[in-house]
């Protein structure tokens, strides 16, 4: 129980809405959410399909404690084959969509093939109608949803849209939703706009009502919220300086990536960091951090609501950029700021306005541009190619790039590819800070060890998001190790990558993990859903996701070659900091991973293995 | 003694967890469309206001029913709606001024905050304490109490 117990399926070929009933069997094996869809995904699509063609599915799917009183409990992921990568893609959100799409009726919807002409969807709990989209093709984020809205004369309907980015082509266009909570990476944006898809508004008014044991439910998240509330990293430093309260402790570690990786610390991170956001600016006295905010369900609220100065060489005599809106985060703030060695703290902001107005992900556009600096101080891109002298640090340079980018003008066209295809295009493919064709985030793998196997064998590509060492290597959750040895990281990598499965698939935010284990979720979850849900299940469950994303990736054509980091990872020592002389020893660590996955030597799940989870 | 719902919009953080507790208390189910208290977002303001029913003294709701469909709880102060008595003509929602009494397509009655007999569940629910119940004649007392901080700072003779 807690499912709605129901799935949209909507052919877009055809331009049919059609509702059928979960597959409950899958739903107890594989929760919901990541698990779920994802299951539904690998059974329906054929791993080497073309991510771009209408062959290709995408999922919108919430999980069993999605629109739930459980803490964070309003996330939703979208599921496809990624644009960027061509691997499993699985990007999560949180902000009131994932919510309101269950107090709709519905767990998920799957959308096949591809529209003649731009449409959306709107919901209206169980009516689902595809209409027209020419109204709003071609507009931003920030125009689509109260146009929807106003078409519909219904302010409380939520809105899951692309903008330019995902319209254009741009390979790592993000869904967005509630103006600025992003399913940011991988390109689900684009492949949403591949198929001429370009919102789905919902309106839900029945609610959450089938809890399996609503005593024990509430007694259970009443619990798990005090435990939040008394971390100090969930209690405290989240809510006060958001994921931006690591932008100084990593950059003291010698982790932070600089310049394309080319350094490890950065002299300006201070400038761009969660204390600089809260300073009241020289210019104008007021600070970037108007104030924090929560998704749906949220007791943390870590997000960053900000303003930029008016009179900021970015906005002035632009109105439209002058109010309050979703402001950095530490990932975007890393790759539009440290990657590309730039400071300035409201053009950042700025960036990130355009990032979330035009649906674009500030990772794998800011660690890209980081790669077109390189190559422009090389001397291998021009002032003339690039319209711009695009020397590191450079705001205007970062800001025109943004602009151009969104909208696929100009050198943004190739921008938009991601650095993979544009460093190969230019001859410097050893100059793509990514694996899998995906951007790094904000920890470099010299300074944190255990990331860098994180990065190595995430299944969507280079991501912090898949399992987050950084807990336990930085900020000792739930045990401290040291980030910069390669022992025991390959059990650890595991741990967190199993773990994290499950916390994707029940529907709340990978965050409460900074407080939470899976003995706080499993209560929860137990309750909620069905008493079958034992920490071991859990445990078993997480493991079977991962080892389905796996097996679906070497499907696809990939190999152990690709569980790889750039060269310069590998062979270029950090430069200074704890990590001075360091280079990655992802080399020791995945023969010894692919041990304790189970796996053969090239990276395949075993008999064995397969059998032990059920696949 | 009576309480009052004492709402602080800067601890709001949007998370609905009051929308939530509202209409698990009334309806028995997660569900913000049914809420009896509403959190609003003025985003580029960045702000978010919960916004409930004040419980007037001399009610316009109260007055206005045809019926008398809407008491007051003599206990709490709340007015409250008598579902049995209720023939959801809506005369008190044009009435309010405040627009905090709604009709409910479901029962064809309309609902309003009752403070849920003393122990209202969305300050319960509150994380932040942007919702509390405080004694009806000192809503006042925080912001008193700040006003009076900003004195104190100068040493006295």
């Amino acid at each position: 129980m807690a499912w709605a117990g129901k799935i949209l399926r909507v052919n877009l070929t055809a331009g049919t809405c059609k509702s059928e009933p979960l597959n409950t069997k899958w739903a107890r094996d594989y929760i919901g959410q990541r698990g779920l869809a994802t299951k539904y995904f690998v059974e329906e699509v054929d791993a080497k399909v073309d991510p771009l063609s209408p062959d290709n599915k995408i999922i919108w799917a919430t999980g069993p404690l999605t629109g739930t009183m459980a803490s964070t409990g309003g996330r939703y992921s979208v599921i496809t084959k990624g644009a960027l990568t061509g691997a499993i893609a699985c990007s999560n959100s949180g902000g009131y969509w994932g919510a309101e799409l269950k107090m709709a009726g519905w767990d998920m919807i799957i959308f096949e093939g591809k529209s003649k002409k731009p449409v959306y969807l709107a919901i209206e709990d169980d009516k689902a109608e595809l209409h027209d989209a020419a109204f709003i093709w071609g507009k931003s984020v920030w125009e689509t949803e109260p146009a929807i809205k106003a078409k519909h004369q219904e302010p409380q309907m939520r809105v899951s849209s692309i903008g330019r980015a995902g319209e254009t082509g741009c390979l790592y266009a993000a869904v967005v939703n509630d103006l600025h909570r992003a399913a940011g990476r991988s390109g689900v944006g684009t492949v949403m706009g591949s198929k001429n898809l370009k919102a789905i508004a919902v309106r839900g008014t029945k609610g959450v009502g089938n809890i399996r044991d609503f005593k024990a439910f509430m007694q259970a998240t009443v619990a798990a919220k005090k435990v939040l509330h008394d971390n100090a990293v969930t209690g405290q430093g989240l809510p006060a300086m958001g994921t931006q309260v690591l932008m100084n402790v990593i950059n003291t570690m010698g982790a932070l990536p600089t310049r394309n990786h080319r350094d490890v610390e950065f002299e300006g991170a201070k400038d761009i960091s969660a204390e600089a956001m809260a300073e009241p600016r020289k210019t104008d006295g007021k600070a970037n951090l108007v104030t924090n905010t929560a998704c749906f369900g949220c007791t943390i609220a870590c997000g960053r609501i900000s303003k930029i100065d008016e009179k900021h060489f970015t906005v002035v005599n632009r109105p439209q950029y002058f109010g309050a809106s979703g402001g950095l985060e530490y990932e975007a703030a890393w790759a539009l700021g440290a990657a590309n060695g730039v400071n300035d703290l409201d053009a950042l902001t700025y960036a990130n306005f355009i990032c979330n107005e035009q649906g674009m992900d500030p990772i794998s556009f800011g660690a890209t541009v980081g790669a077109v600096m390189e190559l422009y101080g090389m001397g291998v891109l021009s002032k003339e190619q690039l319209g711009i002298d695009a020397k590191f640090g450079s705001a205007e340079a970062l800001t025109h790039f943004v602009e151009i980018t969104v909208k696929g003008e100009g050198f943004g066209k190739e921008i938009a590819q991601g650095s993979k295809r544009l460093t190969a295009k230019y001859g410097h493919p050893d100059l793509s800070m990514s694996v899998k064709g995906q951007e790094f985030p904000a920890y470099d793998s010299r300074g944190i060890q255990g990331m860098g196997l994180a990065y190595a064998t995430s299944n969507r590509g280079a991501c912090h998001l898949r399992g987050y060492t950084v807990a336990s290597e930085v900020l000792g959750i739930p045990v401290k190790t040291d980030p910069l040895v390669t022992e025991g990281k390959a059990d650890l990598v595991k741990a967190f990558q199993d773990a994290t499965a499950v916390f994707d698939s029940a529907g709340v935010c990978v965050f409460t993990t900074f407080a939470w284990t899976l003995a706080d979720l499993q209560p929860q979850l137990a309750a909620a859903c069905s008493s079958e849900y034992t920490m071991e299940e859990l445990g078993k469950i997480g493991e079977r996701v991962w080892n389905m994303e796996r097996e679906f990736n070497n499907r696809a054509g990939f190999t152990d070659k690709d569980d790889s980091l750039p060269k310069r990872l590998m062979t270029e020592a950090a430069k200074t900091g704890p990590a001075k002389g360091l280079v990655s020893g992802l080399d020791k660590m995945l023969p010894e991973y692919y041990k304790v996955r189970g796996w053969d030597k090239e990276g395949r799940p075993t008999k064995e293995t397969k059998a032990r989870l059920g696949l | 003694m009576q309480k009052s719902l004492h709402i602080n919009p800067d601890k709001c953080t949007g998370c609905l967890q009051c929308e939530m507790a509202c209409s698990y208390e009334n309806y028995g189910v997660f569900n913000p469309a049914k809420s009896r208290i509403k959190v609003f977002d003025f985003h580029e303001a960045g702000r978010k206001v919960p916004y409930t029913c004040t419980q007037c003294s001399e009610a316009w709701c109260l007055h206005a029913c045809p019926v008398e469909a809407i008491k007051v709880d003599a206990a709490t102060g709340a007015k409250m709606v008598l579902d049995d008595v209720c023939v959801g003509c809506k005369v008190c929602t044009i009435a309010c001024p405040f627009g905090t009494v709604n009709y409910v397509q479901d029962t064809g009655k309309v609902q309003k905050c009752d403070l849920c007999g003393g122990d209202p569940a969305c300050a319960t629910a509150c994380p932040t304490g942007a919702i509390t119940y405080v004694d009806a004649d000192w809503t006042g007392l925080e912001r008193m109490k700040q006003w009076a901080g900003k004195l104190d700072n100068q040493a006295s003779a």
